[in-house]
């Protein structure tokens, strides 16, 4: 399985504070990755990194079969590459309806003068109801985002991602303040998107990590402290005492 | 709701399945501009009936009911919708809040000001030369004009600015040029180090007071505080009435603002407004959709500069006078009151904004409103609007968001509710109270 990014020896300090020390992190193509961590392990830092919004002091970040090099990208460009983020409070845009949210993530020629001459073909609608029925907004299409419950905005988030269509997706807590059946429905989709692309999950609720079945990741003190099945890092000696030794 | 959590997907593809999904609504999109956004019919109708009513009552082709110094104000009011249109376009929908595009709109009207401050004293120095025993060279000409120009400034010679000002095709280039490339490198320059919000404003209001002041010197070449005058008289047209001139430019104004609005539409329909709306709401997020959000805004920014030089080019042949006064930063302050008075976020509120507020400005401060004799003191309005209108931008922004313009949503919510028979309760498995209770 070729690599699809990885992250050597970034380190990242804000005003003297470590908050990554000389990370480094591998994902496959197609691969389900959950990153857990206590609080202030730098889990955000490290999508952050990733996704272009803090440029590392130390460290590379490549990406892709011609290992390019995210660090002299912006975050637009990040995106454009195929880096999909969602964030841990959902950022939709309230203002507007669902079926323009998902529109605005499609993927899409994105520069301002070709936008200015989009006219969303009957496909390209057929494309977002599509996503809408995967989330379970068909029949929110036309309502404005603002109006929906805290956990359609969530899935509207990962339909908007999957509108994006990227070949690694970053997700941060997406099952925060979801009930039992809604965060059942969330695994479902991640585990689906994970058979064809990259996703990273950054979760602190084992119970949900647990139910992606998949490799993980623990960071401690901005560096990788442990990684594999979630039965070994849990048994992990160092991992113990970093969750409850102190 | 916990019992129904394993079924949750398949219940959804299920009642989609059951029925056939709302597939392909195009909401958008395939429809023309007019018919998804109906108040652009209703504006163009509602300006082409006031241009035709002025038209019938004014002197220049009608019965002369209204004067013709009142046609200019109603011209150079369309122009202030024109700018305010721009301000709406850059503020309201994309959250730049720029303090400078009445810099703009006053390069617009220097632009146009050149050409007919030069054309028509040109043709002063050529007749008075006529009378010489020799035919004038024209060398002879240009510096008769420069003389005649810049004499109140002490200098008698063309600085290099006034270049193409003998052509007017070149200065009409120059109206959109000029402020254009102008945005372009400051707003180059701003966007690209990220800046935002108050400071972005600053800024703005830094570089009119910049410009400004530089206006003011008598050797920036555009006559120091004097400013250009004149420009009511149209070169070669000195015959016709100023009765008839200032229709002309009465139903220029109304078209460039009819065009300026169905432009303005068009640009925030559709997809390009969905991501400015987005970029005003969360350019973070926009961000990391893949959109360049400094593109976008150096295009809008740069965009309403244009359309702010066109409005001042327009304007200022109707007041007949352009001093650096103009461009200081009050006036672009001034223009946000109007288009958040009038309702930012909507075309039409920022037109309703500009029209009410500067029409009043001008009834209050031209001394026809009735002053207030309160005893020991009386109210003088022309003193007093000021203070008056800085109070409503106040109640305003604290009482009324949306402006004027959020009055008519009200009255058409109360007509039509905005439900298109979607559920409106919490989706299957939602936290409800009685979860949260536990």
């Amino acid at each position: 399985m070729s690599t699809l990014l990885e992250v050597s020896g970034v380190s990242v300090s804000f005003d003297g504070f470590r908050a990554i020390n000389n990370l480094s992190f591998q994902i496959g193509q197609a691969e389900m990755r959950a990153v857990i961590g206590p609080n202030g392990a730098g889990k955000t830092t490290f999508m952050d990194i990733i996704t272009g919004k803090t440029k590392p002091d130390a460290g590379r970040v490549l990406w892709g079969d011609k290992s390019q090099s995210l660090l002299a990208m912006s975050e637009s460009q990040i995106a454009q590459a195929g880096v999909g983020r969602k964030f841990q409070r959902p950022t939709v845009f309230e203002d507007q309806s669902v079926a323009d949210n998902l529109m605005l993530a499609l993927r899409k020629n994105r520069s301002p003068l070709s936008v200015l001459r989009f006219r969303a073909s009957a496909q390209d609608h057929g494309k977002v109801a599509e996503i809408a029925q995967e989330i379970g907004l068909e029949a929110a299409l036309h309502r404005k985002a603002g109006e929906l419950s805290h956990g359609q905005k969530q899935w509207l988030e990962i339909g908007m991602l999957l509108a994006q269509d990227p070949q690694l997706l970053l997700v941060d807590e997406p099952a925060a303040g979801m009930t039992p059946a809604e965060r059942e429905h969330t695994t479902a989709l991640l585990v689906e998107a994970a058979k064809t692309r990259a996703v990273v999950v950054v979760e602190h609720d084992m119970e949900f990590v647990r139910r992606l079945d998949c490799k993980v990741t623990v960071l401690h003190e901005g560096s990788v402290l442990a990684e594999g099945t979630l039965d070994r890092v849990t048994s992990d000696e160092k991992v113990i005492e970093v969750y409850l030794g102190r | 709701m916990t019992d129904t959590a394993p079924s949750s997907l398949s219940k959804y593809s299920g009642g989609a399945g059951a029925e056939p999904p709302r597939l392909a609504t195009p909401s958008g999109g395939a429809k023309p501009l007019v018919q998804r956004h109906p108040s652009v019919l209703i504006f163009i109708g509602c300006l082409a009936l006031f241009t035709l009513g002025i038209t019938i009552l004014a002197e220049g082709f009608g019965i002369g009911v209204i004067s013709t110094s009142f046609v200019k104000t109603l011209g150079k009011t369309l122009c202030l919708c024109l700018v305010a249109l721009a301000m709406d376009l850059v503020w309201g929908y994309t959250g730049i809040l720029s303090l400078g595009h009445m810099a703009f709109f006053g390069i617009g009207g220097y632009a146009i000001g050149m050409w007919l401050m030069y054309a028509r004293t040109e043709l002063i120095v050529v007749e008075s030369l006529a009378q010489a025993p020799l035919p004038p060279t024209p060398q002879e000409i240009s510096d008769g004009i420069a003389a005649q120009i810049f004499g109140v400034v002490g200098a008698s010679e063309f600085p290099p600015i006034w270049a193409v000002a003998h052509s007017l095709p070149l200065q009409l280039a120059a109206v959109v040029l000029v402020p254009g490339l102008i945005a372009l490198v400051f707003g180059w320059l701003a966007f690209r180090s990220r800046v935002t919000g108050v400071y972005l404003s600053i800024l703005t209001q830094a570089m009119t007071l910049a410009l400004a002041l530089y206006l003011f010197q008598n050797d920036s070449g555009l006559r120091g505080n004097n400013g250009l005058s004149g420009l009511q008289n149209l070169p070669g047209l000195g015959d016709v009435p100023q009765s008839t001139v200032s229709m002309w430019f009465l139903w220029a104004s109304a078209a460039a603002l009819g065009l300026g609005y169905l432009f303005c539409a068009w640009i925030v329909s559709g997809k390009f407004g969905s991501v400015l709306r987005a970029i005003r709401d969360d350019e973070a997020r926009v961000r990391f959709l893949g959109y360049s959000v400094e593109a976008y805004k150096l295009f809008i920014f740069t965009v309403t500069a244009v359309i702010a030089g066109i409005a001042g080019a327009l304007y200022y042949p109707q007041a007949g006078i352009i001093n650096p006064a103009e461009i200081a930063p009050i006036a672009s302050i001034y223009l946000a009151v109007w288009v958040a008075i009038g309702g930012r976020g909507r075309l039409y509120g920022a037109v309703i904004g500009a029209a009410f507020v500067s029409l009043l400005s001008t009834w209050f401060t031209g001394g026809q409103a009735p002053d207030i004799n309160l005893g020991p003191y009386t109210i003088q309005w022309v003193d007093w609007w000021t203070i008056l209108l800085g109070l409503s931008f106040v109640a305003v922004t604290l009482f009324a968001p949306k402006g004027i313009g959020g009055l008519i949503v009200i009255i058409e919510r109360r007509t039509t509710p905005n439900r298109h028979g979607a559920d409106l309760g919490p989706d299957p498995g939602a936290l409800r109270e009685k979860e949260a209770e536990t």
